[in-house]
């Protein structure tokens, strides 16, 4: 059984993590593809700074002498979202509105974030410094072992408690986001604007106020995803600058401006990864007793070796973009 | 050239000089050949990006395979290797490659062979699957085995210039793989393409021990011109030896830069130029007129490729070292790109100003970033709020920061670059 408990631990559970955090960040460049028609590169420095926002009330809180069941990191999500999500819209204000008034091209949007992307990098390096920090200082931060012993096996099944709550959270995110966009009246515009521009702007749909909620929920969701990684992890200023990529991969795999698409691929690339540097031997272990005497499995059955785990993500955004450039779920093109 | 250029190239010069003022002629020398070797790299992407209208955000990736070749071609044999068992081994692996690269081929024709629909897809699947096992058998224990007795299969110690020429070979060739590929994507998404496949040419240069040395580096590797320590040796001051060195690195690579720029200034205003900016700016009519549009597109990528590859080499070459973690997007994708905007994409004369200026803005940003925190913290000491700790790897960021602000008022003030692309007398609009 100790071999299916391993599985468990190294695929699942990190599989699942993986694929949440790339889920959530995924939507946010997905929305942001199918309202506004470009990619948006910083999405990756949004969900730095959205942890960097976190932890700094953390901080707080922790100078105030709060204590709490729950990690604070997940208790400050609320206002840190908020605040993520004003940031957005001033980035979008300040860098992405003028040029879209000038009527400038997908491509020149897509250099200006890179500018962004930049100058949040640089601004968080100059303030942060470049060390790594973690939100679990003033805490613990609790591992839970569920003992499989009834199963004959002698590991347990091991998972953090932000791990819980990443996964737990992903799903309500997921689940808010498929009420909003098909119940409301306002999601249901946006889903009209990201497939066809000219007929939600005859139908007299209020597209700037569709451009504000679309930033909102990139920028919330982004600031959700960053400080659940850097609760899963360490928070560092290249945190998320380095699976912006990956999440890229996620929201084409999905279909560019398909947020259930984003979900899915971001699942499927995170699995892909976990699955792609997963070392099979130490689960088909037990065939050696069954080969024939002199055969034996090799010590290491990885389909990839650990240190090119990243670019799994990158094989499947280039063979995606030439098998299927629309993606599993038939998403939007330029 | 115009007014505008030579007072922009003025200015410049004594931004250059001002510089050499403060940070003295060693480091005013050293900066000015990386600028000048970047210039390459940025006339490279001018071709695409300004020519032809291609988004290539894959310069990394060609910088880097550029600058292994120029290393591999210049540093000298590595006799251990040649002596073991590695190269038989490597030989096996190259087979197996080989025999993998037959395999897939005939499994994508297999459609001649009445195998169609999912069963066909099911078999290239297959195929893919066995050659990448088949070559992993054969290339991990070579890899070991090499790691292990002899380091790295070495250089081929062949003069310098040969290992330059061949950086752009080798760039030109990745580049035509990469367009065959990609290039049929649309702007955004070609972006994605190209970034996602230098990241995994990033990985394997530098996970590749065997070949590149990986994250242990190469070096010395040596400069096409006499390096400071023969001058040294010659009975130069150490001072000067370095002035002198790299004064000559300068000069050579000048001379190269300058015929560089009068073949793309050339090629730019014939016929060939005309064609592809025709197919960038509306490749429908141009495809319409029997142009060939792909095949022209893959044309652009290619030379463009060549000339960042050619960079690359040559930067390595001056480093003397070969650093694959050293390569980094921001460093050598979106800097390359900020030159190109912020000098004006389309025109050569701009792309080698923004290579320059930005390069100097980028280099002398940590000093000035330094100079004004030593300052802050000066004062912030003296009112009692404490001195600012980690001056140094603070004042390092700041130049990040200031690339991205750059490029942000570029975009919003000069779209066009400082030096817009002239078109028949006329600026483009």
């Amino acid at each position: 059984m100790n071999e299916l408990i391993f599985f468990i631990n190294k695929v699942l559970i990190s599989g699942a993590i993986l694929g949440s955090i790339y889920a959530l960040g995924a939507v946010g460049v997905t929305l942001i593809f199918g309202i506004l028609r470009f990619a948006h590169f910083a999405h990756g420095d949004m969900m730095t700074l959205g942890a960097f926002v976190s932890y700094i009330l953390v901080t707080l809180l922790v100078a105030m002498g709060v204590t709490a069941p729950i990690p604070l990191g997940i208790l400050v999500l609320p206002v840190a979202m908020a605040i993520a999500a004003v940031i957005a819209l001033g980035i979008d204000k300040g860098f992405y509105a003028p040029l879209r008034a000038r009527g400038s091209k997908p491509v020149v949007l897509l250099i200006a974030s890179i500018g962004v992307t930049l100058m949040i990098q640089g601004l968080i390096r100059l303030f942060a410094g470049v060390g790594t920090r973690s939100f679990f200082d003033a805490e613990a931060k609790d591992i839970f072992r569920i003992d499989m012993s009834w199963l004959g096996a002698t590991r347990d099944i091991s998972i953090t408690e932000p791990q819980i709550w990443m996964i737990g959270l992903t799903v309500v995110a997921v689940i808010l986001l498929h009420i909003f966009l098909t119940g409301t009246r306002l999601g249901k515009a946006m889903r009209a604007m990201a497939d066809n521009m000219d007929l939600a702007l005859v139908s007299g749909i209020n597209t700037a106020l569709v451009v504000r909620v679309t930033w909102v929920i990139a920028g919330s969701l982004a600031c959700l995803a960053g400080t659940m990684l850097a609760l899963d992890v360490t928070l560092k200023p290249d945190l998320a600058f380095n699976i912006v990529l990956p999440i890229f991969a996620a929201a084409i795999v999905g279909g560019l401006g398909q947020s259930y698409g984003a979900i899915a691929g971001g699942y499927l690339v995170g699995f892909a990864e976990t699955l792609a540097v997963f070392n099979w031997s130490a689960v088909l272990r037990p065939l050696n007793d069954v080969l024939p005497a002199g055969w034996s499995l090799p010590q290491n059955l990885a389909l990839v070796p650990t240190e090119y785990k990243l670019t799994v993500a990158f094989v499947i955004l280039v063979v995606v973009l030439l098998v299927r450039p629309t993606g599993i779920f038939r998403g939007a093109s330029t | 050239m115009s007014m505008r250029a030579l007072v922009l190239f003025g200015g410049l010069l004594l931004l250059v000089l001002c510089v050499n003022l403060v940070m003295g002629t060693p480091y005013t020398v050293r900066m000015s050949v990386e600028a000048l070797a970047l210039s390459i790299v940025v006339l490279g992407l001018n071709i695409q990006w300004g020519y032809g209208g291609l988004f290539n955000f894959g310069v990394m990736g060609l910088m880097m395979v550029g600058g292994y070749a120029g290393m591999a071609m210049s540093v000298p044999l590595n006799i251990a290797f040649w002596n073991s068992d590695g190269p038989m081994m490597l030989g096996r692996a190259i087979l197996a490659a080989g025999l993998g690269a037959v395999l897939v081929v005939l499994a994508h024709q297999a459609k001649r062979f009445g195998i169609r629909g999912k069963w066909g897809t099911a078999l290239k699947v297959a195929a893919w699957f066995i050659a990448y096992v088949g070559y992993r058998t054969q290339i991990d224990p070579a890899a070991d085995y090499i790691e292990a007795t002899s380091g790295f299969v070495g250089g081929l110690g062949l003069p310098v210039m040969v290992g330059w020429a061949f950086g752009a070979v080798l760039a030109g060739i990745v580049a035509y793989v990469i367009g065959n590929i990609a290039l049929g994507l649309r702007t955004d998404y070609l972006a994605i393409a190209t970034i996602g496949i230098s990241e995994i040419l990033r990985a394997l240069i530098k996970n590749m021990d065997w070949l590149t040395r990986g994250t242990l580096t190469v070096s010395p590797i040596p400069w096409p011109t006499p390096l400071p320590q023969d001058l040294q040796a010659d009975g130069m001051s150490i001072d000067h030896s370095f002035i002198v060195a790299r004064l000559f690195y300068f000069v050579l690579l000048l001379i190269l830069v300058l015929v560089i720029l009068f073949l793309v200034e050339r090629a730019y205003k014939g016929p060939w130029g005309r064609m592809m900016r025709a197919i960038r700016d509306n490749h429908v009519a141009a495809a319409a007129m029997g142009k060939d549009v792909k095949a022209r597109q893959r044309e652009l990528f290619v030379f463009g490729s060549a000339l960042m590859g050619l960079g690359g080499a040559v930067l390595v070459s001056f480093a003397q070292i070969f650093d694959p973690a050293g390569y980094q997007p921001i460093n050598h994708t979106f800097i390359i790109w900020v030159m190109v905007i912020v000098g004006g994409a389309g025109n050569n004369y701009g792309a080698l100003f923004g290579a320059i200026f930005i390069y100097v803005v980028w280099v002398i940003s940590e000093p000035l970033a330094t100079a004004l925190f030593t300052t802050l913290s000066g004062w912030s000491d003296q009112i009692g709020w404490g001195a600012i700790p980690e001056i140094e790897s603070r004042a390092l960021q700041m130049r990040v920061f200031v690339l991205g602000a750059v490029i942000t008022i570029a975009l919003r003030y000069a779209p066009q670059g400082l030096l817009p692309e002239v078109i028949g007398g006329k600026r483009r609009s």
